[in-house]
């Protein structure tokens, strides 16, 4: 049985970042884009708390970074379902793709 | 009272009867509603005109007797003002009054003609001396007879108030134009006589022909005044004052030497104001406004045009006599313009039908008699011919009204005859003053115009052919007036049938100024008999009067003449007249069927007198259509052809410059500004594809940049 080091939660962070930016960028419902930029956040957060684990137990850096980048990432969301919700109102869509205004 | 110093009330109070006319006159006589105004006579025969009848007041205008009663009453009050002022001149040494009221023209400097400053000045100023006293005494005078003859022959007549009115307004005029002490105060009198004339001639200016003579009046004056104007200033600029006794002393004191050989300056000017008198006083050329100046009525005849309006040209020439006594030159035309016209005017008179039109060129005539009496330098003759002048044609001209109010408005004396016993009153008044105009002795007309053909022949300035001119036109005045005369009073009656009912003596308004004319025609002429006949001073008190004025001189060189010519002369003209007065009885009331043979046989030589030498035709080709209206048409042509011509085409050039300036900005700048936005727009198509408007399309840019970014550094 191998130890779990530090290159695998980096692989695992890397998967996650991936899915993410693939969420973000094929999904057209945009709740889902939403959750998706959540994993790109917490791949972030794995990161973070994965090079804190590594640097030993004086360097707490990165868990208090992380723990800053949930609130921030609920705050973003809060934000964004609001938007989400006055966008619902005005076009009876959810759909990315429908919504193209900003062109030329 | 001193009556000297109140001469400025003589013109004041006719003018105050004008503005009252003028202005409340309307209320004093109520115009009916159809205002036709309707000529004396002109009135339908065997209508409204009840024979006899003329003293009616108008129902409707219980005041209109007051019109008659302040015109009037405003010229007598005038006529003894100035009675009186003559009575006290007469008492004067120097017999001369002048009053200035005030300045008018305050002194405008300018340069003299001799290079020196001088001030244009003019007075609110009257004179009296001899000369003003005649004139203001005739005019007011003859004047206010006149006014109390028009009652009677205006009464039925629209416009009653306004006719008076204008009458009052002249008068006015008139008084100003005589009393004036200077050129240019005379000229406001002149001017404003003009316009009464106009005013009166077209009274009925409903009739175009009494409209187009007003107007004819006007602009044929207009030509002489521009010469009287021409004259004035040329007074101005060479003597420097317009006042009558500066002008004269400056004339005397020697500066200006006689131009007795050539023509200098003073004889332009004399000439320049000559031209002015001419067409005042209907000479020729400009004589032919006055005969058609007939179509007035006939008070206006009388007043206007015979006794006083148009003899202010030989007022003016009288009061520039200082002027024309250095310059003989001028004399010389004056007399031959004179004579000249008396002997035209008088050859057409005797061939016309119309009673106003024998009398209109019998005064031209006359009016040339008492240039050629000036132009011969016999200036106390010509105002002496125009004082009695005065009385008998403003006498011969009421009568001619008297006449034509009888016959319900018949002017022509083919249709008249055998109205001596029917119209009494008229027949003798009018007798008395056919003498005196023939020059029959101890009648007004015989003395003037003796002492006006004794001038003519005996003056330095004058000549025998003058003589014979004058001699000859006292045949035919004689002969036309007599002509009238028959035509009209004796012989068998040719009046049409329907007027014959209507015929009627004229109201005492009208016969009683008649019997002061007429024996104004008779006596007047005794106040300047000839020095001949040794009679007491007082028969020749109108030379001892005037003479003075015009230089003693004269008297001394008449005496060298023998007064067996004299005599002699005086029998000839005498013998002359009666042999005229004779012929007219001979062919027009002995054997009345001679004078159409004696037309028939000279044919075109009766056509030639009978419509005038065709003067008027010909003016008309000269002036009226060829310098008028062909002038007219050249100017049309230029204006049309040349200045819109020039105007078009600088037009054309700019609408041509516009377009092609607007092709070049269309297709060369605007092209370009088109061409360039053109290629942005074609180089923006690509970039534009990549602006979807999604936002998942921006995030894979951002991710591909990312990756980009960091292959470049993973595989560097």
């Amino acid at each position: 049985m191998h130890p779990i080091t530090t290159v695998h939660y980096l692989a695992l962070s890397a998967a996650l970042l991936l899915i993410g930016t693939v969420g973000v960028l094929t999904r057209r419902n945009i709740v889902v884009v939403l959750m998706s930029i959540e994993l790109i956040l917490n791949a972030v957060n794995i990161n973070l708390v994965a090079f804190s684990h590594a640097f030993g137990a004086d360097h707490v850096h990165g868990q208090v970074f992380a723990i800053f980048v949930i609130a921030d990432a609920v705050a973003e969301t809060a934000v964004a379902l609001g938007i989400l919700i006055a966008l619902f109102r005005n076009k009876e869509t959810v759909q990315a793709d429908e919504i193209d205004l900003l062109k030329w | 009272m001193n009556f000297l110093d109140l001469i400025w009330l003589i013109p004041l109070t006719p003018l105050c009867g004008a503005v009252l006319m003028l202005l409340v006159g309307k209320k004093l006589d109520p115009q009916p509603t159809s205002s036709v105004a309707i000529a004396p006579g002109v009135e339908p025969v065997g209508g409204s005109h009840a024979g006899g009848g003329h003293d009616r007041v108008h129902p409707h205008a219980p005041l209109k007797f007051l019109i008659g009663l302040i015109c009037p009453g405003t010229v007598l009050i005038s006529f003894l003002l100035s009675v009186g002022a003559v009575w006290q001149l007469s008492g004067l040494q120097y017999k001369i009054h002048q009053v200035i009221q005030f300045s008018w023209i305050a002194g405008l400097p300018f340069h003299l003609a001799n290079g020196q400053m001088g001030t244009f000045q003019a007075d609110w100023g009257f004179l009296l001396d001899p000369l003003s006293s005649v004139m203001i005494l005739v005019v007011t005078g003859v004047g206010f007879l006149i006014h109390v003859y028009s009652i009677g022959y205006m009464a039925h007549d629209n416009g009653y108030y306004r006719f008076f009115g204008y009458l009052n307004l002249f008068v006015f005029f008139m008084l100003m134009l005589v009393l004036a002490n200077n050129y240019a105060l005379l000229f406001v009198g002149w001017e404003g006589v003009g316009l009464c004339s106009y005013l009166l001639i077209g009274f009925y200016y409903h009739k175009k022909s009494a409209a187009d003579a007003g107007k004819k009046a006007f602009i044929v004056n207009r030509v002489g005044d521009s010469g009287f104007i021409l004259g004035m200033l040329l007074m101005m600029s060479v003597l420097g004052s317009l006042r009558f006794t500066d002008v004269a002393t400056m004339l005397h004191s020697g500066e200006f030497p006689a131009e007795t050989a050539g023509f200098g300056v003073l004889s332009a000017m004399a000439l320049l104001l000559f031209i002015g008198a001419t067409g005042k006083s209907a000479q020729i050329p400009l004589y032919v406004w006055l005969p058609d100046a007939m179509e007035g009525p006939t008070p206006v005849s009388a007043l206007i045009h015979a006794a006083t309006m148009v003899t202010a040209g030989v007022y003016m020439v009288a009061r520039s006599a200082p002027l024309f006594q250095l310059t003989p030159a001028t004399s010389t035309i004056v007399a031959v313009i004179g004579a000249a016209t008396a002997i035209f005017a008088a050859s057409i008179a005797l061939v016309q039908n119309d009673i106003k039109r024998v009398l209109a060129y019998s005064t031209v005539s006359q009016l040339g008699y008492m240039f050629l009496a000036l132009g011969v330098g016999a200036y106390w003759v010509a105002i002496f011919h125009l004082f009695t002048h005065a009385f008998f044609k403003a006498l011969l001209f009421l009568c001619s009204g008297s006449v034509i109010h009888s016959l319900s408005g018949e002017q022509d004396m083919r249709y008249m005859g055998g109205l001596k016993s029917k119209i009494p009153i008229t027949y003798r008044t009018m007798w008395v003053g056919s003498l005196a105009i023939s020059g029959i002795p101890f009648l007004a007309g015989f003395f003037s115009k003796d002492e006006i053909l004794w001038q003519a022949y005996s003056s330095p300035l004058g000549s025998k052919a003058l003589w014979v001119v004058g001699i000859a036109t006292a045949a035919m005045t004689a002969f036309y007036m007599w002509r009238l005369m028959y035509l009209t009073f004796y012989g068998r009656s040719r009046v049409k049938p329907e007027v014959e009912a209507h015929i009627h003596e004229s109201p005492p308004s009208m016969t009683v100024p008649l019997t002061v004319l007429a024996a104004g025609s008779a006596l007047a002429g005794w106040l300047g008999t000839p020095k001949l006949w040794n009679l007491p001073e007082i028969f020749r008190g109108f030379e001892n009067w005037l003479a003075p004025m015009f230089g003693a001189g004269e008297a001394a060189k008449e005496a060298a003449h023998s007064s067996g010519a004299e005599w002699g002369l005086m029998g000839l003209s005498v013998l002359i007249a009666i042999a005229g007065i004779a012929l007219a009885r001979f062919l027009y009331n002995t054997r009345p069927g001679i004078p159409d043979r004696i037309q028939a046989s000279v044919g075109p030589l009766y056509k030639l007198l009978y419509n005038k030498w065709y003067i008027d035709e010909l003016y008309d080709f000269l002036f009226v259509n060829g310098l008028g209206k062909g002038g007219g048409r050249l100017c049309g042509a230029f204006d049309r052809d040349v200045v819109d011509g020039g105007v078009n085409a600088a037009g054309w050039l700019t609408r041509f410059s516009a377009s092609v300036s607007g092709w070049w900005d269309t297709w060369i700048v605007d092209g370009a500004v088109r061409l360039g936005s053109f290629f942005v727009k074609m180089l923006s198509y690509p970039v534009c594809i990549l602006q979807t408007g999604r936002v998942q399309t921006y995030a894979l840019f951002v991710v591909l940049g990312v990756l980009a970014i960091f292959g470049y550094y993973v595989t560097r």
